[in-house]
């Protein structure tokens, strides 16, 4: 396959139909909507399901059911549409099926804005529906890394009968820049084992995510936190920049993570020993890897597009044996690289504390005492 | 010696393949049963076991899939109709029924079914009507009669504050992708038989794609009603079916033309 000038939400759509999705069900909003409309012509002429579903709920539940069926299936939406698909997602992580999701984040709260951010972070990251489950959360910071974590992302969820989230901003959603798509898989024929797919010749499938009583519920829930622990142990995935004399640390994911590279360039050559860590997967999150940083890294700085979100797991990662500095840019708007490399500056100064939170020093420098 | 002659017997009455051999969770006297039974035995008499998906929804019919011997997945909350358009989307030549409670569908579920039901979705809605929430332990549900007593509305339905009930199935008949809605009552076995061919008629309708279909089943729920079963079915019968009257609201112009 050649390289070829791809704008960020149809690369997704395509690499997801390349991998052999079977069915799309989705719901207009921006800056997401590409990835449906390309979907609205391209499923129809391979034969595979697409619907426009009267709601984000609808389209997870659409989602929900083909997922039973063992179908590749998949949704997209931005921000507030996948806080409505948060009851959806609770339920297929409880019935143990595999869905992928992507999500290009917007600003918010609310209704927000259209502008490129990482405010779903936590909501991802971190749950958002109710119960005790995890997702696997892969953040392209490229459009070819966005095709390719997409195809990852269905593989993961297969192998793990999980939810995999492809979580990006809506720059890279919008963007266009050279990627190779990969060639078509064709669609899978048969369907798994546990399918609700119509009992001929074998016993009843049934799926659900009721458990009423407590001990059973216990017990999925430990079959699940078992699961999870499995993917913690195989599917960290980051990559580092360098880092091999680093003794200043930035981590940054997807577009704050690339806009920090310039950034780490640029300090580069100014002679600043600093290094990047992209992390790929926020879930599972790299904490082993940030935490054996500390034994030579002198400080770390975290980048992001919100209000310090990520920040709290490296923070974890680093218990305190090392300074932590924050620098965000919230409500859509993205990070310069100068100002990133104003940050890595002091953190060459000496200027990094233990002082406090790092979110009110960097809100004090941002806005001062007022 | 005295010879007896052995008789063969015939059977009258047993158990439908489609129903599981179990005890039922559902109260004395409910018609959830008599729902049940005669679904299942449609989906036996046209030999849809093996090719049938239920879709079971939240209320006292959770556990439907603990009583049908056929494939089941559990939907959220009001959205069986969404996840029965994902399984029929990707298992177009499969049966797939949804089994919902009025709260279920008329209320929290009600954008899912009137948009299932306008794109023509080719599934099959039960749609059991028994005028309050049953497994909440009898609140107002949008069917609850005005004036009707519930634990949420406690001196009866006042339709000044709490507004009037909804005929789903009217309300679904305005739509062209739908091609069979019609109401039944499960008060007694004439409107029984009568609810039974309906289920045929609906099934049959999904059978052949020609789209949407909803049979409405009016219900009794004498625990909730604080009624003995005998008493509910009268109530039934004297309180619901002239609100909302037996009949066939819509049947398009190809499903009129089947012969079940």
């Amino acid at each position: 396959m050649a390289r070829e000038l791809l704008k960020g939400n149809e690369a997704i759509a395509e690499a997801a139909i390349r991998a052999g999705l079977q069915a799309y069900f989705g719901y207009p909003i921006t800056p997401q909507t590409e990835l449906l409309e390309w979907m609205a012509h391209r499923m129809p002429e391979l034969g595979r399901a697409f619907v426009q579903a009267e709601s984000e709920l609808g389209a997870i539940n659409m989602v929900y059911g083909a997922a039973c069926t063992g179908a590749r299936v998949m949704t997209s939406s931005s921000s507030p549409g996948i806080s409505l698909m948060m009851e959806g997602l609770s339920y297929i992580a409880a019935t143990e099926v595999p869905a992928v999701l992507v999500d290009v984040m917007r600003g918010g709260p609310g209704l927000g804005n259209i502008a490129p951010a990482q405010s779903d972070y936590n909501q991802m990251v971190h749950g958002g529906g109710h119960g005790d489950y995890h997702t696997i959360v892969l953040a392209p910071a490229t459009i070819q890394e966005a095709i390719d974590l997409t195809v990852l992302a269905f593989d993961l969820a297969e192998k793990y009968r999980s939810i995999a989230v492809v979580l990006l901003d809506g720059s890279l959603g919008q963007m266009m820049e050279p990627a190779e798509l990969p060639p078509m898989r064709p669609v899978r024929q048969t369907f798994p084992a546990w399918a609700a797919t119509g009992a001929a010749g074998r016993e009843r499938n049934v799926l659900t995510s009721i458990y009423l009583d407590p001990p059973k519920e216990e017990e999925a829930n430990l079959r699940l936190l078992r699961r999870w622990q499995e993917i913690q142990a195989n599917e960290v995935r980051f990559r580092e920049y360098f880092m091999e004399d680093a003794r200043f640390v930035v981590v940054g994911f997807g577009s704050a993570g690339r806009v920090a590279l310039s950034a780490v360039r640029q300090a580069r050559a100014e002679g600043i020993p600093v290094g990047l860590l992209r992390p790929i997967s926020l879930s599972p999150f790299p904490t082993r890897q940030i935490a054996a940083l500390c034994e030579r890294a002198e400080a770390f700085l975290v980048v992001e597009m919100n209000a310090g979100q990520m920040l709290e797991d490296v923070r974890l990662a680093v218990n305190g044996k090392r300074p932590v500095e924050f620098y965000g840019r919230m409500g859509g708007v993205m990070p310069f690289p100068d100002e990133i490399l104003g940050e890595i500056r002091r953190l060459a100064a000496g200027e990094a504390s233990f002082e406090g939170h790092p979110r009110d020093r960097w809100l004090q420098r941002l806005t001062g005492s007022n | 010696m005295v010879v007896e002659q052995i008789v063969p017997e015939e059977i009258v009455y047993q158990r439908p393949r489609s129903l599981v051999e179990c005890a039922t969770h559902y109260c004395p006297g409910c018609t959830h049963g008599v729902a049940h039974r005669i679904i299942a035995e449609v989906i036996d008499e046209m030999g849809l076991r093996e090719h049938t998906i239920g879709v079971a929804s939240v209320g006292c019919s959770v556990f439907a899939y603990n009583y049908f011997d056929f494939d089941w997945v559990q939907a959220p909350h009001g959205r069986a109709p969404a996840m029965a358009t994902g399984v029929k989307r990707v298992l177009p030549d499969r049966m797939v029924i949804t089994y919902q409670g009025d709260g279920d569908m008329a209320s929290i579920g009600m954008t899912e079914v009137v948009h299932a039901a306008a794109r023509g979705e080719n599934i099959t809605v039960f749609f059991i009507n028994n005028a309050n929430y049953g497994m909440t332990g009898g609140q107002m549900a949008p069917t609850t009669l005005p004036g009707q007593k519930t634990t949420s509305s406690p001196h009866g339905r006042d339709v000044e504050l709490a507004g009037y009930p909804i005929r789903a199935s009217e309300l679904l008949a305005t739509l062209e992708g739908a091609a069979y809605v019609v109401r039944r009552s499960l008060h007694d076995p004439k409107n029984i038989r009568l609810a039974k061919k309906a289920v045929r008629t609906a099934l049959e309708v999904q059978r052949q794609g020609l789209g949407f279909s909803m049979v409405e089943m009016l219900s009794i729920c004498p625990t909730n009603w604080g009624m003995s079963p005998n008493q509910a079915l009268q109530w039934l019968a004297e309180k619901m079916i002239p609100y909302y009257p037996v009949g066939d609201y819509r049947v398009s112009p190809s499903v009129a033309q089947l012969k079940v």
